[in-house]
């Protein structure tokens, strides 16, 4: 027997929870089934690598909804339901365990998966992306252990200011020149390199594995660095494989969509961390991996089904915690041409990075600066060119910008 | 258990069951409040779960942290009674708090 579904989501977490609750709001009258291959309803992810472990957040605090808002939208939610195989020609999921749905739009938010560290036989890798995982390494933590962590980028570096908190002697391992490269500018870096190893957090950058042990790694430099517990943040695998089989237009390993956050199938829409698309404000093709674009996408994509013509063309914005500093940033700072400080990074724990790039401010990065921030997310947004001397200056109003 | 209410722009309301513990901004998203859109999930990063807490509980909901003061220095439309709801913690004695919920978050 199949299932028949106006709208199905394929997915469970932010881009999922969204889109199922926007859907409703849009006033789409039709039936919706949102499935989920994890055991529990759509959580926050962020708090995994930064409050979840080391204070007192439970799993249920995490839910993004309780099941009661679901059931009062009329919404059908499966959880522990992976899809395994997408027609788009005859409309048809099937799940794991054999059933079948028929939709009548679909909505992909399958999000993106750790990539895999190769040739770790010996310690057991622990990722940072479900409550399972953390779960898994709740269980192995204690004051005074040994935590090798593998990647300097946000999720690493959470996890280490979180490790140290809780006790451990914690060390991470970046094979680029510096840390967080892969996201962010130089200023950045050289900020957080700083404050880690204020900390006590060792920082290596610049090296690479020779080989994992049980009790450890060797690196190609010859060093040791001995571990009891062993974690990678090495970045994310979008989760394309349904997309794949529907033949759907991909581009930067992700399933593309466009400004209505729809695929090249016009039944099917896909948000958050599975999809690429083209940035109007940017003009560049963009793939993100935050929130605020799991959630936009959503909302975008929601409102479309509904037929309420929506197009997506929001400024991304991220935020990261660790210690007592709270990053926020807004636009993208890649391709900058200048960078105007305002506070001091070099030695003190809050400050805001404006980037230019021709003249045009393209992104800031703020930490501990949260008026800086939402200031610059404004003015980014409206592409000007707010003046660098009231920006750099301590003492002026930024007010007199907007 | 403290009831919370939402009133939104249009007038129309919503009383919500809210747990000691969780904060207002918890209350709403959880049972689906429209108007609150608290995309950073109560890191404070955001500002998208700004409302306007009615006069007679100003006092009772608290002091704007440091944070959140500057965060509300640069939202939209904020009035002395504009707080962050996910920096207010729900307590036995915000039983009965009303909140307002601005036309839009940003
Ligand atoms: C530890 C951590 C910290 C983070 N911190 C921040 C932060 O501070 N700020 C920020 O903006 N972003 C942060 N992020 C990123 C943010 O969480 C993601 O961008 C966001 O979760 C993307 O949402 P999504 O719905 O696209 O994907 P996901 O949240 O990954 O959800 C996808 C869901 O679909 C399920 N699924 C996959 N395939 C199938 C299938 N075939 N059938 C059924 N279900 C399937 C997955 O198991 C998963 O549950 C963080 C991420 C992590 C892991
Ligand atoms: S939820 Fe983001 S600031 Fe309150």
């Amino acid at each position: 027997m199949t299932e028949n579904f106006g709208c199905i989501i394929l997915g469970g977490g932010h881009a999922a929870a969204e889109a199922a609750l926007c859907l409703r709001k849009e006033g789409f009258e039709g039936s919706i089934l949102m499935a989920g291959d994890e055991p529990s309803l759509p959580y926050q992810r962020p708090p995994l690598s930064k409050t979840y472990l080391a204070e007192d957040v439970t799993a249920d605090s995490l839910l993004i909804r309780e099941s009661q808002a679901y059931v009062g939208a009329n919404i059908t939610v499966r959880v522990n339901a992976r899809a395994v195989k997408l027609d788009a020609a005859s409309r048809v999921v099937t799940f794991a365990d054999g059933v079948q749905a028929q939709y009548g739009k679909l909505i992909l938010a399958t999000g993106a998966r750790p990539r895999k560290l190769v040739g770790a036989g010996h310690l057991k890798v622990h990722y940072i992306r479900t409550l399972a995982d953390i779960d898994g390494l709740r269980a192995v933590i204690a004051p005074g252990k040994r935590a090798l962590i593998i990647g300097g980028g946000y999720i690493g570096l959470e996890a280490a200011a979180m490790l140290k908190k809780l006790g451990l002697h914690v060390t991470v391992l970046e094979a680029m020149e510096r840390i967080l490269q892969r996201v962010t500018a130089a200023p950045l870096s050289e900020f957080y390199t700083r404050i880690h190893r204020e900390e006590g957090v060792e920082i290596l950058t610049g090296v690479s594995i020779k080989s994992l042990r049980a009790d450890g790694a060797e690196l190609a430099d010859g060093r040791f660095v001995p571990a009891d517990v062993l974690i990678a943040g090495i970045g994310v695998l979008p989760n394309i494989e349904l997309a794949e089989m529907a033949g759907l237009r991909m581009e930067a390993g992700a399933v593309f969509v466009d400004s209505h956050c729809r695929t090249s199938d016009e039944n099917i829409y896909a948000a958050g961390d599975c999809t690429s698309f083209f940035s109007p404000h940017y003009e560049r093709l963009t793939r993100l991996e935050s929130v605020q674009n799991a959630n936009d996408q959503a909302r975008v994509a929601a409102a479309n089904i509904a037929g309420h013509v929506s197009v997506y063309d929001v400024l991304p914005w991220f935020w990261s915690d660790q210690y007592d500093l709270k990053l926020q940033i807004a636009g993208l700072s890649q391709g900058y041409d200048e960078v105007v400080l305002r506070g001091d990074s070099a030695t003190g724990r809050s400050f805001a990075a404006f980037y230019f790039a021709q003249g045009r401010l393209i992104a800031v990065d703020a930490v501990n600066r949260p008026r800086e921030f939402l200031l610059a997310k404004r003015l980014i947004a409206a592409k000007v060119s707010p003046d660098r001397n009231i920006l750099q200056d301590e003492t002026a109003d930024l007010k007199k910008l907007l | 258990m403290a009831k919370i209410t939402f009133i939104q722009h249009n007038g129309t309301s919503q009383t919500v069951d809210a747990n000691p513990g969780m904060s207002v901004m918890e209350a709403a998203v959880k049972n689906a409040v429209a108007g609150i859109d608290a995309d950073c999930g109560g890191a404070c990063a955001c500002a998208t779960c700004h409302v306007y807490v009615e006069p007679d509980w100003v006092e009772k909901a608290g002091k704007r942290s440091d944070m959140e003061a500057d965060m509300l220095d640069f939202a939209y439309e904020v009035r002395e009674n504009s707080r962050l709801s996910c920096q207010i913690k729900v307590t036995e004695g915000l039983d009965g708090l009303t909140v307002k919920v601005p036309e839009k978050q940003f």
